[in-house]
This record gives structure tokens, C-alpha cells and sequence, in this order.
């Protein structure tokens, strides 16, 4: 009682370090959400008691009324939560999410997902011009137009603006655009070598 | 250096953040109370009683986490009252004016400032001291009306000194040792000032500009091998 599974909840999320994001827990939601029923509808029961002149009642009332803001800001803070993960996710990952993060969100996580993409999308074509601004690109200022290159695991067939595909196998070094493998390089597939 | 993750941060002063998963857990934590009514089957429902028509009698002494504390006070004390914990008391601010540094601050509750300031919310005669001896000139924003009463050094700026020389200078160290003895408030002023030395070193050896692997996809990648393995 007293709202203790939408404290699991926050605990296990304050627990998962550096913007982690771990499954969704469908079913202690569903317990925490329960148990707000349940507290709700005796509390209902017993106003209507307590207006006729039980006045012991007040305390539970105000007790369970407290369980209930309780529980409510948990759940609250939880899914807020959550969405901020989600939403670094986009900048740090990419607009691709593998699987394996795909499988940690429920439904609803995944739909605003896609809606938060599709506004950042709106947005960057907004600003800058024609072809617009890709915000997530160039996060540390740039040095030089073209980079060194290490892969770290093999990638396979990448393609570059003229054309040419380049085969990226472990261990390989290439000398390539910046704006191509940024993305690459943030997702661990490539490492920038300084000269 | 540039991750996206931004979670809700804990409040600042007698406010608490309402999102902040810091808060949440902060006022989790418990205070001594007593009980000013007959509270009926309050034990059933704190779940420490079995028969439901238990009920505990006026006077008894409880234990009742920050939020309920908050949630049932009231000004004219009619369901329950609040004392301080021990460790706000004048035994220990004491202590804390003869050397802050020494505390554990840890182990007294690891919300130390944070649970002190949501204190202040109780009214309570010794409540400028406890501001005193806590809080005062480190948040601009919100400085609280304190008497002239010579209180000695504050243990959060006592403190603060410490936290600050040790993020600065403990360069790629095992630093288990130094924030072990630290509140939470503590501690993330602690990685704040770490971050900051890391940053300036990057800088400082030309690695600045250098693209890197975000840390939150690292993370990812290492766990995705640990459940392989597992």
C-alpha cells in the first residue's frame, strides 16, 4: 500500500545511469493504476459517509487522498521520464532505433517517437535555407571538411556523394567527408583518428 | 560532451520539483511524528497491522515518510505533528560547527540538504537555526530571513570548499573514496566539477574537435553483450 510499486517504479529508474532506458514495466503500471482505483472508490464511499456525520472518516480520506497524489506523481514522473530518455535517443542515435531499444518501449513510447522525429524533421527543413539544417550533425565545432577514419567492426558497403562505395571492414582506415560519417562515428561503427 | 539526456533536477529551497525522480525519492524518506487524534486503522494501511480495527491510539510515536508528513500537517495539529530528526537537532549542529568536514553526510540520510530544507515547511520555532546551519548564502535566489544570531560556519559552505578543491584535482582517479561521504546535493556538485576538469583537459590536449562514440550508445552496447552472455 501506500504507493509503494509507483515508488519501484522511480527507483528502478533513477537506478539505470546515463539516460538508459529500461523496459517498460506494463504490468506494475498496471498494479499502480489499480490500486488508485481502489483508493478512489472507497474514498468516494466514504465522503458520502462522512457528509451524513461520521467525522472519524476524515483522516482516511485525507490519508488515501494523499496515496493517491502520491501514486499520481510517480507514475507522472516516470512517464516523463522516460520520454526525455527516448527523446536523447534521437539526437544520440539517430532517427533508426535498433531492436533491442525498440523492445524497451511500449506502444505509445514508440508512436511519439515517431511524432517527435517527424517535428524535428519539420523544423530543420524550416531553418536554414532551401535544403535546411541538420541539428544533429556537427555537435563538436568542425576542423576540416574530410576526416580520418578507423571501423571499428565491419559495417559493410558504404556509399559516398560521387559515387563511390567503399567497403568498410574492421580495422580498415579511410579518409572520408565529415558529414557522412558523423553519424557512423557517434553509433560506434567508426572511430575518428586524430593525425 | 554533448548528451542529450536532460532528466528533472531536484528543487531548489522549501519547493520541491514535482517531476524530479530525486525529490520523489528524497521525500520517501522518514520523520519522526506523533500522533495528535486516534488515527483508526492506520496501521492496516502503512501496512504494519494485521486486524482492521486496529487503531492506534492519541499520542503514540510514528515514523511516517516526508510526503504524508506534508500531506496531513496541518497548523492546527489535529491529525499528527512533527518533531526534527536527530541529526537537525542541536546535538549534532554542534558538530557540525565544530568540523562539517568529518560527517558522514551519507549515511545520515543521503538527502541531507535536500530533506532539511523541505523541513522548513513545518513550522518550528528552531527553524532559523536549521536554515543556518544548513543552507544560507549558497542559494542567491532564495535567502531566508535569519536572525543575527551567531550561528558558526555552515556546514554546506565548510563543505562546499572541500567538494570543489577535490573535483578539480582528482584527474582520472578512482574517486569511490571522496564521495563516499557525501549527500546526494554533494555529490552531483562533485561530477559537475569533474565534468568541467574533464572537459578542459580534452580541450587541452587537442581532442576537442574530435567526433566520439556517445557514451549513452556505449552503454547500450555493452549491455546488449551482457545479456548475450547472461
Amino acid at each position: 500500500m501506500a504507493a509503494e510499486r509507483g515508488l519501484e517504479l522511480v527507483r528502478e529508474l533513477h537506478r539505470a545511469a546515463g539516460g538508459h532506458l529500461p523496459p517498460f514495466r506494463t504490468e506494475e503500471m498496471r498494479q499502480a493504476l489499480e490500486e488508485m482505483r481502489a483508493l478512489y472508490e472507497r474514498n468516494q464511499a466514504d465522503v458520502s459517509e462522512a457528509k451524513s456525520g461520521r467525522t472519524d472518516l476524515i483522516f482516511l480520506i485525507r490519508f488515501r487522498h494523499c496515496c493517491l497524489l502520491r501514486n499520481q506523481r510517480c507514475l507522472l514522473a516516470y512517464l516523463y521520464d522516460r520520454l526525455l530518455r527516448i527523446r536523447a535517443l534521437r539526437w544520440e542515435y539517430g532517427s533508426v532505433l535498433p531492436n533491442t531499444i525498440q523492445f524497451h518501449m511500449s506502444t505509445e513510447e514508440v508512436e511519439w517517437f515517431n511524432q517527435y522525429k517527424k517535428s524535428l524533421a519539420t523544423y530543420m527543413r524550416s531553418v536554414g535555407g532551401e535544403e535546411g539544417l541538420d541539428l544533429t550533425q556537427d555537435i563538436k565545432p568542425p576542423k576540416s571538411l574530410y576526416i580520418e577514419v578507423r571501423c571499428l567492426r565491419d559495417h559493410g558497403e558504404f556509399e559516398i556523394d560521387d559515387g563511390t562505395t567503399i567497403l568498410l571492414k574492421k580495422n580498415s582506415q579511410h579518409f572520408l567527408p565529415r558529414w557522412k560519417c558523423e553519424q557512423l562515428i557517434r553509433q560506434g561503427v567508426l572511430e575518428h583518428v586524430l593525425s | 560532451m554533448a548528451e542529450a539526456y536532460f532528466p528533472v533536477g531536484p528543487g531548489l529551497g522549501m519547493e520541491e520539483n514535482f517531476l524530479s525522480l530525486d525529490d520523489i525519492l528524497m521525500s520517501q524518506e522518514k520523520l519522526p511524528g506523533r500522533a495528535e487524534s486516534a488515527l483508526p486503522r492506520l496501521a492496516v494501511l502503512m501496512g504494519q497491522g494485521a486486524s482492521s480495527a486496529e487503531s492506534i491510539p492519541e499520542g503514540s510515536k510514528l515514523e511516517i515518510p516526508l510526503w504524508l508528513a506534508k500531506g496531513l500537517h496541518d497548523s492546527k495539529r489535529r491529525i499528527i505533528s512533527v518533531e526534527l530528526p536527530k541529526i537537525y537537532r542541536e546535538a549534532w549542529r554542534t558538530v557540525f560547527s565544530a568540523d562539517a568536514n568529518v560527517v558522514d553526510l551519507h549515511k545520515m540520510g543521503p538527502y541531507y540538504y535536500g530533506f532539511g530544507s523541505q523541513l522548513l515547511n513545518f513550522e518550528n520555532p528552531e527553524n532559523p537555526e536549521i536554515a543556518q546551519t544548513i543552507l544560507q548564502a549558497t542559494w542567491g535566489g532564495s535567502v531566508l530571513p535569519v536572525s543575527d544570531s551567531v550561528c558558526s560556519l555552515q556546514t554546506f559552505i565548510a563543505r562546499f570548499r572541500r567538494i570543489m578543491d577535490s573535483s578539480q584535482n582528482a584527474y582520472n582517479e578512482d574517486t569511490s573514496a571522496l564521495v563516499a561521504r557525501l549527500d546526494e546535493l554533494e555529490r552531483a556538485l562533485f561530477q559537475v566539477g569533474q565534468k568541467g576538469l574533464n572537459d578542459f583537459q580534452c580541450w587541452e590536449k587537442g581532442q576537442a574537435s574530435q567526433i566520439t562514440a556517445s557514451s549513452l550508445v556505449q552503454n547500450y552496447g555493452k549491455r546488449k553483450l551482457a545479456e548475450v552472455d547472461g
